[in-house]
């Protein structure tokens, strides 16, 4: 009885200067939204208007036609002419333009032999997604018959399932989630405990007959609340402005969510066992944080990283909570079909709360 | 026994790596007393107060507070010591009147008697016209009554009180110990640590720390009285060089400059300690009226620790 009000009084107590300490108060609303915008508008793998510039040695009307051509397909914007490869050579190495097209003279006769190459791409392959979409051009049909070309490309047919619009934000957004909820809820829990350290409430509570569990218990359940609310508005932010569906049930989405937040908030509550300062729990949560963004199949497909890369993201949270995210909200997967994932979320949180609650103690030494 | 101490310790030593902050240290606190610990900066008076609450756990050696040996078993013993922070350690963006009501809530308090308490409180410690000020932007005095206040709401049966005084001015100080007398009238055993000498002369008994050492202990009467100096106090014309005359005199233990006056602690060995100073000034050719003195509490500090606290500290 007892135990209860005073973890009451703490969570009280917390909710409190949370709602005074304006800067942490704005994080809570601020940052998923100022996120959602940024990502959802920022990333974007369907990539257009790649600044082109053209050297047609050739001068003809097809060479025109296919110059014409390839300003239409958009993946391209041609932004001028140049005299030669030597001229594109030196746009690519200044950055200027990202892929140079070469016609030479004999264009035309080159059109009609299949042996050899009418058109020269130059592209700027630092970035492995410009090669790609260079690539695709090769596709583009070329000769002088107006008809669309037919042949290989028939044998396979791609059937994009979930997504068939292809768009970026229906697979950032869900991903999004995780990112945001690991940012605010290690580094909310983590910072709020050693703020008091700092300020030396610590050394005041501990000399009261709180115990251990039930202040770390009292500082942690409003982050809970915390990161359902940031859910929520993510949730709602996704499918009013980025049109992400929720196929699977929200019942199933909150249990999700319910276990990724435990896990964080496990982490938040270890790393301020460690850290003395603010700064320094700022800094393992960005140490842990960026992880969480690159190997979590977040930014790039999980299947195609290296061996030890994806033994590395296995650790993550994040990985297995944007697996549920994108499994239920897209693929309107049940959550027993995926409770694997759920199943190592609660590991994590057992393991890191353990380590926690064992390096709590009420000492100061 | 446990019932005429407040605490007992024996050989308490805490070693931070190589530095050995307090060196075993025997305590005996009787109860319902204000046991004073005195000792510059860096004496190991926190770091020993932390010892005996429970905060750290000491190297070697045992204490017993309220019964309770600590840190084993520091549980039991919380909800009844009241504990003080030398920086304040309430929260700055909470209110004093919520400041009172969590505390009163972690140490769970009667809900019914929770109100008229906490009134009592701001009452006595003339905190009524700050109740909705934000704790963080009170004043040195107005903090230290307020984390007073929150230290013995629960009547606490021991209060342990780390430099309470450092960052308030006089009047506060004053007044502080007045509520200090108050509260040991009741009842309540009071440990409090301080580097002011008039501070520790207002307490029942006091130990004096110094290199985590304690290098005595006793009423302040007690150890005046067993410095085992003389002390003579000089007025002089010219003071500054009337202490460069005397300082290098083998019978002289230490010269302290109060103003136009010198103190003047020689062993109580010496034979005629007046004649001796009177002599040194005279053949100096330097104009001095020398007479015997009671030794105070920064005499006993210096005799004790061979050094002014000035030096000391």
């Amino acid at each position: 009885m007892n135990s209860l009000s005073r973890t009451l009084a703490i969570i009280k107590k917390e909710v409190r200067q949370l709602r005074r300490d304006r800067l942490t108060f704005g994080m809570v609303v601020g940052l998923p939204v100022i996120q959602m915008l940024l990502f959802g508008y920022a990333i974007n793998t369907d990539v257009r208007n790649l600044r082109t510039v053209v050297v047609n040695h050739a001068d003809t009307h097809l060479s025109r036609q296919f110059v014409s051509e390839l300003g239409q397909t958009q993946v391209v914007k041609l932004i001028g002419q140049a005299s030669g490869p030597q001229e594109l050579e030196d746009l690519l190495r200044e950055g200027r333009i990202a892929i140079g097209v070469v016609l030479p003279n004999d264009f035309d006769r080159r059109v009609l032999d299949p042996q050899r190459a009418a058109v020269h791409l130059l592209v700027d392959g630092t970035d492995p997604t410009i090669l790609g979409v260079a690539n695709q051009l090769r596709a583009m049909p070329l000769s002088f018959n107006t008809a669309p070309a037919t042949g290989v490309g028939n044998n396979i047919e791609v059937r994009p399932y979930y997504n068939p619009e292809r768009r970026t934000p229906v697979n950032i957004v869900p991903g999004l989630m995780g990112v945001i909820l690991t940012m605010t809820m290690t580094l909310f829990t983590a910072v709020a405990i050693v703020r008091e350290r700092e300020r030396g409430n610590l050394e005041l509570l501990i000399n009261t007959p709180v115990s251990s569990a039930e202040l770390m218990i009292g500082k942690v359940v409003p982050y809970v609340l915390i990161g359902l609310f940031q859910l929520a508005l993510i949730l709602a932010v996704g499918r009013w402005l980025f049109q992400v569906p929720l196929r699977g049930s929200v019942v199933d989405l909150y249990l999700a969510a319910g276990a990724f937040i435990a896990a964080n908030l496990s982490l938040g509550l270890f790393i301020s066992t460690a850290a003395k300062t603010q700064f320094q729990a700022m800094q393992m949560t960005v140490f842990f944080l960026l992880p969480s963004i690159l190997l979590s199949g977040f930014m790039f497909p999980f299947d195609g990283m290296p061996q030890f890369a994806q033994w590395l993201g296995e650790l993550l949270p994040n990985t297995h909570f944007i697996r549920l995210t994108r499994g239920i909200m897209l693929r309107d997967a049940a959550i027993g079909e995926l409770r694997q994932e759920l199943l190592y979320l609660g590991a994590f949180t057992v393991v890191a709360m353990t380590a926690a609650a064992l390096r709590f103690t009420k000492r100061l030494d | 026994m446990s019932d005429d101490y407040a605490i007992r310790a024996r050989g308490l030593t805490k070693r931070f790596g190589t530095l050995e902050a307090v060196s075993r240290v025997d305590l005996d606190v009787p109860a319902g007393q204000i046991y004073g610990f005195l000792g510059p900066n860096g004496s190991g008076k926190s770091t020993t107060i932390r010892m005996l609450c429970g905060l750290l756990t000491p190297t070697a050696g045992e204490a017993t507070v309220l019964g309770s040996r600590v840190p084993g078993d520091a549980d039991e013993l919380k909800p009844k010591i009241g504990y003080m922070t030398q920086k304040f350690s309430l929260f700055g963006d909470m209110t004093v009147m919520e400041n009172l009501q969590f505390i009163a809530q972690i140490y769970s308090y009667p809900t019914k008697n929770r109100a008229t308490r906490i009134h009592e409180l701001l009452d006595s410690y003339n905190l009524d016209a700050q109740q909705t000020q934000l704790a963080g932007t009170m004043s040195g005095g107005q903090k230290q009554r307020l984390a007073l206040a929150c230290s013995v709401l629960h009547h606490p049966k021991l209060l342990l009180l780390d430099e309470p005084t450092s960052a308030v001015d006089p009047q506060s100080r004053r007044d502080f110990w007045s509520d200090l007398f108050a509260l040991a009238e009741s009842g309540t055993t009071i440990l409090v640590s301080t580097h002011y000498m008039d501070e520790a002369e207002r307490c029942h008994r006091l130990a004096i720390l110094d290199e985590g050492a304690k290098v005595a202990d006793g009423t302040p009467a007690e150890l005046q009285a067993a410095t085992g100096m003389y002390v003579v106090e000089v007025t002089a014309e010219e003071p500054y060089a009337a202490q460069a005359v005397l300082a290098p005199l083998r019978e002289v233990a230490s010269v302290t400059q109060l103003g136009v006056r010198l103190r003047v602690l020689l062993p109580e060995t010496t034979d005629d300690p007046i004649r001796v100073v009177e002599a040194a000034l005279a053949n100096a050719g330097l104009e001095a009226v020398a007479e015997p003195t009671r030794p105070s509490l920064e005499d006993v500090f210096v005799a004790v620790t061979g050094r002014t606290r000035q030096e000391a500290a």
